[in-house]
């Protein structure tokens, strides 16, 4: 990378305390434009409560998220609300699929349209011009994601009804109908055959390199990391052990002691 | 024949209107889970300020159903801020304490809402006009069904149909399902669940006050404690009928009603109460999530 890259999120020192268990230790992370950075460590190493101070489900004990959104002002974010964070353009799926398994795929999907649309119950009840343009172009947005994952096909078929990886691209194409500048991903590939994985990586590229969205995301298939990540980030015990290029971390001598000699066993 | 018409009628009224109330409770439960105890008190409410409207129109020379319609707007429009405001104060607040308190928050403001109205207006039965005028194409069947009784089904009918259109097509509707089957995931996609939760106490308030209003005219008498009542027999619907689920909360109304009616004209309207709680107990025994609930694992 020639010039500076842009940062998007920029987290420093972040610490997370339940109790008197430090989750996660003063960590340092950020996200530039066009990037795919992956994190990863140990099963309970604290990656998940990251992405959960971050997109504001917890509210951090202390440290501070930076967020540069492209053409946006720059605002920390410490103790937003949830539906403040998508506002502001991240959006993240989640290690155990939450779809609203009784809607439809493509309710799924418009719902991800909510915080960008204006409608109100009175311009409902009306229909005026702008009411039904509006509603037309919700729907129309909502086809062209499903279209990217693929699942036109099961457009009206309820959420709980799709396989399980179906279920993962919905939580995507949801997640993307946020009009997103950054994605976090937990674990997309958790519990996908080898030829879904492969497909999911498809489609995170073709995310992050075509449409220009940033992505973080934690992932234990170390193929699919090392594949696709341009940088890493890795945790152990809420503490963040190592941080470079895939083939930096490949050859980290902490890294493998933590992680990933045991990964590559099992392989 | 006309006798079981008349019973089956007046029993439509009634759940009709049990099922307006019961909308509100259901609804309410489906998002946040609570109970909302004051929900009866809106109701009374709706009745008071229909009143006080009907009678500044009729000294002012309105007439017949422009006083009605006129009436029943105002009472909408105070009754949403009634539940608007309750929800912001009593329960908001309350949003992550344990399920206890704002149960008992909603009992407190029951209470509250009960007594500033004893207060401020009196505790005496006061007379209520008769709102819908007796129509002439009704003289044939005014027997079996009165005029009343058919604007109560016809508007309950409205609202109903308006209601689940609302939920099913309008982007509130999909924002209001999507928080009641995961809030967190709700909010993560950008829905204002404070907005959706105030939303859905609106929508009650409203189709409370509407109830409330209806009754008032049909029975021709209300006062500050009618809502009590209404409260424990629409909760009972909701119950009936699957607490959280809507059809459920309109079927569970009209259940309610018909034996309530029924029990009244063939055995005795000393018994229509104890029929009517009969009938709650004996489905809870066959079928314990009510007609149309679903018996939901609880989420860990």
């Amino acid at each position: 990378m020639a010039d500076a890259p842009r940062k998007l999120l920029e987290v420093r020192e972040l610490t997370m305390d339940f109790g008197g268990l430090r989750a996660v230790d003063s960590v340092t992370l950020e996200v530039c434009e066009n990037e795919i950075v992956a994190l990863i460590g140990p099963n309970g190493a604290g990656k998940t409560t990251f992405f959960n101070c971050v997109t504001g489900i917890y509210k951090p004990t202390r440290g501070e998220i930076m967020v540069h959104p492209p053409g946006g002002q720059s605002r920390k974010i410490n103790g937003f609300k949830p539906n403040r964070v998508t506002e502001m353009g991240m959006a993240r799926t989640f290690q155990n699929i939450r779809l609203f398994q009784n809607m439809t795929v493509l309710e799924n999907v418009m719902i991800g349209r909510h915080c960008r649309t204006r409608t109100s119950i009175l311009g409902a009840i009306m229909r005026s011009p702008g009411v039904t343009r509006e509603e037309r172009e919700t729907i129309d947005r909502a086809y062209a994601l499903l279209e990217k994952v693929g699942l036109v096909d099961f457009a009206d078929e309820f959420a709980k009804n799709l396989p399980y990886g179906a279920q993962r691209r919905l939580e995507i194409a949801r997640a993307m109908a946020t009009d997103p500048f950054l994605l976090l991903l937990d674990e997309p590939a958790a519990g996908m055959n080898p030829q879904e994985t492969r497909e999911l990586d498809e489609l995170i590229v073709r995310i992050g390199k075509e449409e220009g969205i940033a992505i973080l995301l934690i992932e234990h298939d170390m193929k699919l990391v090392m594949n696709i990540s341009d940088r890493i980030y890795v945790m152990e015990y809420g503490k963040k052990i190592a941080k470079g290029t895939p083939q930096e971390i490949r050859s980290n001598p902490k890294v493998i002691e933590a992680y990933l000699g045991e990964g590559e066993e099992d392989a | 024949m006309d006798y079981f018409l008349e019973l089956f009628c007046s029993g439509l009224t009634r759940g009709s209107i049990y099922a307006l109330i019961a909308l509100g409770y259901t609804m309410v439960y489906g998002i946040i889970q609570l109970i909302n105890f004051a929900h009866g008190e809106i109701y009374m409410i709706g009745a008071f300020v229909a009143l006080i409207v009907a009678g500044v129109l009729t000294i002012y020379g309105f007439s017949g159903f422009s006083i009605l319609i006129l009436a029943m707007l105002i009472a909408m429009i105070y009754a949403a801020a009634y539940g608007y405001t309750l929800e912001k104060i009593a329960y908001q607040p309350l949003r992550n304490a344990p399920r206890l308190s704002p149960l008992i928050s909603a009992i407190g403001a029951s209470l509250f809402l009960q007594n500033y109205v004893l207060l401020a207006q009196t505790p005496d039965f006061l007379p209520f006009p008769q709102l819908v005028p007796d129509f002439a194409f009704m003289e044939p069947i005014a027997h079996i069904i009165g005029s009343s009784e058919l604007v109560i089904l016809v508007t309950s009918a409205i609202s109903m149909v308006a209601l689940t259109l609302l939920i099913k097509y309008t982007r509130m509707g999909k924002a209001m399902r999507a928080t009641q089957q995961d809030m967190v995931m709700a909010r993560l996609v950008g829905i204002n669940v404070d907005r959706v939760i105030s939303v859905t106490f609106i929508i009650g308030s409203v189709l409370a006050a509407i109830g409330g209003v209806l009754v008032g005219s049909y029975i021709g008498q209300i006062n500050f404690y009618i809502g009590f009542m209404a409260g424990v027999k629409a909760f009972t619907a909701a119950v009936l009928g699957g607490i959280g689920n809507i059809p459920g909360a309109a079927l569970g109304g009209l259940v309610l009603g018909l034996a309530e009616s029924m029990a009244a004209g063939y055995i005795s309207s000393a018994y229509e109460d104890v029929f009517a709680f009969g009938v709650l107990v004996l489905i809870l025994i066959l079928r314990p999530a009510g007609l149309l609930g679903k018996a939901v694992k609880q989420k860990v």
